[in-house]
């Protein structure tokens, strides 16, 4: 057994987590534990911008900035942290220009902006032009410019280590214990404060524009650990996907000027949001489209798509302000932008919920205490500054705010505390769940019990839920895991066995989509990305609060899902209806 | 006959499954120290990836097929591979657009130590890289705002902010193949970023760099890096640019 000894240990080496890495090496002995290479990392693939009130185009301030999130959060979003956010957005992104991050620029050389969905000017009065972006490759850029200066700042990085266990010591958080992939060693990390920064989940569902990788680990291993989960059934669905692939067309592309239209040419969001049309929120935009397609005006063969319409924009400015996404649809669909429609649907693409944490990053072990030691930043964590629903852009902006202020926080802590001692047989519970996995010799197959969820979750808990369809997701998620414990791994070497860690990954999911159902199903209300068929307006009177899901067992040792609650912070913004 | 065939619609047109042959190159350090080819067959659909096939093929019929993947369509860098005998990322390759009569070999990239099936040891690629200092130096006073840059002086170097270090290019160099010391494409790619950046300062020190015996003169301009580099990279060409800044001075590279 090996023990290494850190300061602050950074689990993740997304956005999130190396720009923590970046303030708590200065601060703290610090090591970054990463199960992918760091520049493989899904902030790489964001495109369309970080959105900061620099008014460098035209008029702006933090407080619009504020005002939109927390609209288009639909007031689930705790407001006193999402000013925070929008206030230290402007210093995050000239953080980033200053560390060489290429951004577009205007004509006198300064970061250029663009329009994006749910930004607005002076409250809702017209698109307002917020996103500072590189092409469509902002999270490329943020991804590999954050790497670049943590290897100025020589950080120390574990690469392809999984961590699989957070320790906690009479409620404090005193390391974690990972998995070498090279060697299939297990290592203990003694630290004084740990941080989560390990992504989303968006592998429950079938479509989506989540990597392979993003399986939810970090909000897993916090949920078995005894440690709650918040708005897990607030999940983004992201209107342009390639249609049938989930593949990301980024928002940027209605930000340039583009159209979606229905199967008859017909601008249908015009009908939906007659303000700002196709820049409304994702969520309205996503539950446009399925309603276009469920009332027969879908596209293509089988009439289950919509078109996105770019063909009326200059190709020079397809070309360079839109190259990926272009190259996207020509490599997998075939479909030229430039001269033809292409076509979209809504993809799986961002978690609302998860750890639960304050302003400081500190995750939550309840309403009233936090867990010392442990930190959360990026969309692992629930602040919440995006409530029912995130606006476009802010992901890559929240994981440059409370990233920076994780690794102040962790390294802050640990720079005024000792470590405190670790448990005994720290690696026990790892060793068991993965000799247990590696040993079984059961007929069930983790391809097979994925797909049947990924199959269960579109179909029953994506952009429109019912009291029905929930519960039809329960009682195939609860078979499921019932299936998983006779689930059998075929490759039973040490070395690189993806095999044996694709089904502890599986078993992250299964756990987090019953939880998001569980979630679901008790928030009786149409709020954000939660879209109930059976209560179709939002109820600020019993619902303007945030699910809270602990996993316990009952007195006959049956596990199930505890549900309590969560007041919302609210500070200038009273709810109201939300209209674009 | 002919009146139904007129109207029969979309039916035709929706895409018919098929079998192909997966030629792949195997080893596991746990069990012997041989590599050899593996043969399976895979049902597919013309618009699958590569990388679909090896899935299939690890979730269905093998689990110890190993390889690495992340996102799956051609941002993260993490599955570049030899297939057909090209570099290429296998998230990005289609089935329709390679010859299918025979077997699809894939390889793991050349150059680089095979861990395990098509995982290669990236260490020395990663190790080349932070030698050229891929990171933004400055010698101006901080400005408290952004720092001022042309749409211009910022296209000088936007082809090569592209790179997703996958080592498609340096993996595809025979100056590499034989000599692992040589810096390799990407290492020069990444360079390039900085020493174009009219914000940076520190071109100097990079080219220096790069002028030893192991930089940008060991390049034989073959273009196969530029040929094999997934995100539409002018590496050599980049390469060229940075040989005429050692030759030139910056001002008359490009």
């Amino acid at each position: 057994m090996a023990i290494h000894k850190y300061d602050v240990v950074i689990v993740g080496a997304g956005g999130a987590g190396m720009r923590a890495a970046l303030e708590s090496g200065q601060r703290a002995r610090t090591a970054v534990l990463t199960k992918l290479y760091p520049t493989r990392s899904h902030t790489g693939a964001a495109q369309g911008g970080m959105c900061a009130a620099l008014a460098n185009v035209e008029d702006d301030n933090w407080e619009w900035h504020t005002f939109d999130t927390i609209k288009g959060g639909d007031y689930l979003v705790d407001q006193d942290a999402a000013e925070v956010m929008c206030k230290e957005a402007i210093d995050a992104v000239l953080d980033l220009e200053k560390m060489g991050l290429p951004f577009n620029r205007t004509p006198q050389g300064r970061i250029d902006q663009r329009r994006f969905g749910g930004h607005t000017r002076n409250h809702g009065e017209a698109a307002v032009r917020r996103s500072c972006y590189a092409a469509d490759r902002t999270g490329h850029m943020i991804l590999q410019t954050l790497y670049q200066n943590c290897i100025k700042q020589g950080i120390e990085f574990y690469d392809e280590w999984y961590v699989l266990d957070v320790l906690l010591d009479e409620g404090r958080a005193v390391g974690v214990v990972a998995y070498e992939l090279a060697t299939g060693e297990i290592h203990t990390f003694h630290a004084k404060s740990i941080v989560f920064a390990t992504g989303g989940f968006g592998k429950v569902f079938k479509t989506t524009s989540n990597a392979h990788t993003l399986t939810g680990d970090g909000m897993a291993i916090a949920y078995r650990a005894g440690l709650p989960l918040e708005d897990m059934e607030f999940y983004q669905f992201h209107p342009t996907g390639l249609a049938g692939l989930g593949v990301l067309l980024t928002e940027g592309a209605r930000g340039e000027g583009g159209i979606l239209r229905n199967a008859g040419g017909e601008r249908f969001m015009e009908r939906y949001a007659p303000t700002i049309k196709d820049l409304a929120p994702r969520d309205m935009v996503a539950r446009a489209m399925v309603q276009e397609v469920r009332e027969g005006r879908g596209a293509g063969p089988d009439k289950d798509y919509v078109y996105l319409d770019l063909t009326h924009l200059p190709a020079e400015q397809v070309e360079s302000k839109l190259p990926d996404i272009t190259e996207f649809s020509r490599t997998y669909l075939g479909v030229d932008p430039i001269t033809e429609l292409v076509p979209v649907f809504p993809t799986a693409h961002y978690a609302m919920g998860g750890v639960p944490t304050d302003v400081e990053t500190r995750v939550l072990a309840n309403n009233a205490d936090v867990v010392p030691g442990l930190y959360a930043a990026g969309e692992v964590a629930c602040v919440s500054v995006h409530g029912a629903n995130r606006l476009g852009t802010n992901s890559l902006l929240d994981i440059n705010v409370f990233g920076r202020r994780a690794g102040i926080a962790a390294a802050e802590y640990a720079n005024e505390v000792d470590h405190a001692p670790l448990p005994e047989s720290p690696e026990q519970r790892t060793r068991d769940m993965l000799e247990n996995l590696l040993t079984g010799d059961g007929s069930e197959q983790v391809w097979q019990i994925r797909k049947e969820m990924q199959e269960t979750m579109d179909m029953n808990a994506q952009v429109y839920r019912t009291e029905t369809t929930l519960k039809q997701a329960l009682t195939d998620v609860e078979q499921l895991k019932e299936r998983f414990r006779n689930v059998s791994v075929q490759d039973k070497g040490s070395r690189y066995n993806t095999d044996l860690l694709e089904t502890v990954e599986l078993g992250f999911l299964l756990d987090l989509a019953e939880v998001l159902v569980v979630s679901a199903l008790a928030r009786k209300e149409s709020r954000g990305g939660h879209a109930r068929e059976d209560y179709q307006v939002r109820d600020d009177v019993n619902f303007m609060r945030h699910t809270m899901a602990f996993a316990e067992t009952d007195a006959d040792g049956r596990d199930f899902i505890r549900l309590d609650y969560k007041p919302v912070s609210v500070t200038r913004y009273e709810p109201m209806e939300r209209k674009y | 006959m002919a009146t139904a065939t007129a109207t029969a619609i979309p039916e035709a047109a929706a895409p018919q499954s098929f079998d192909v042959t997966l030629r792949i190159r195997r080893f596991d350090p746990d069990d012997s120290d041989t590599h050899f080819w593996q043969e399976f067959t895979v049902s597919v659909y013309p618009t699958d990836r590569i990388l679909d096939c090896l899935h299939k093929i690890k979730w269905e019929q093998d689990g110890t097929l190993t390889f690495r993947r992340s996102c799956g369509h051609g941002i993260c860098g993490s599955d570049a591979m030899r297939i057909n005998g090209k570099n290429r990322l296998a998230c990005k390759t289609l089935v329709k657009d390679l010859k299918t009569k025979k077997a699809i070999t894939v390889e793991p990239i050349k150059g680089l130590e095979v861990e395990k099936d098509l995982i290669v040891d990236m260490e020395p690629f990663m190790a080349a890289y932070r030698k050229i200092k891929p990171f933004l130096i400055t010698d101006d006073i901080e400005p408290t705002r952004e720092r001022v840059q042309t749409a211009e002086e910022r296209a000088a170097f936007d082809d090569t902010t592209k790179c997703i270090l996958c080592a498609a290019c340096t993996t595809s160099c025979p100056v590499f193949w034989t000599d692992e010391q040589y810096f390799g494409p990407a290492a020069i790619v990444n360079a390039h970023r900085f020493i174009f950046d009219s914000r940076d300062s520190a071109a100097g020190q990079r080219l220096q760099i790069l002028n030893q015996d192991e930089g940008a003169w060991r390049c034989r301009t073959t273009f196969n890096c530029t040929d094999a580099c997934p995100r539409g990279i002018e590496v050599t060409t980049a390469i060229q640019q940075v040989k005429r800044a050692m030759m030139y001075g910056l001002e008359d590279a490009e």
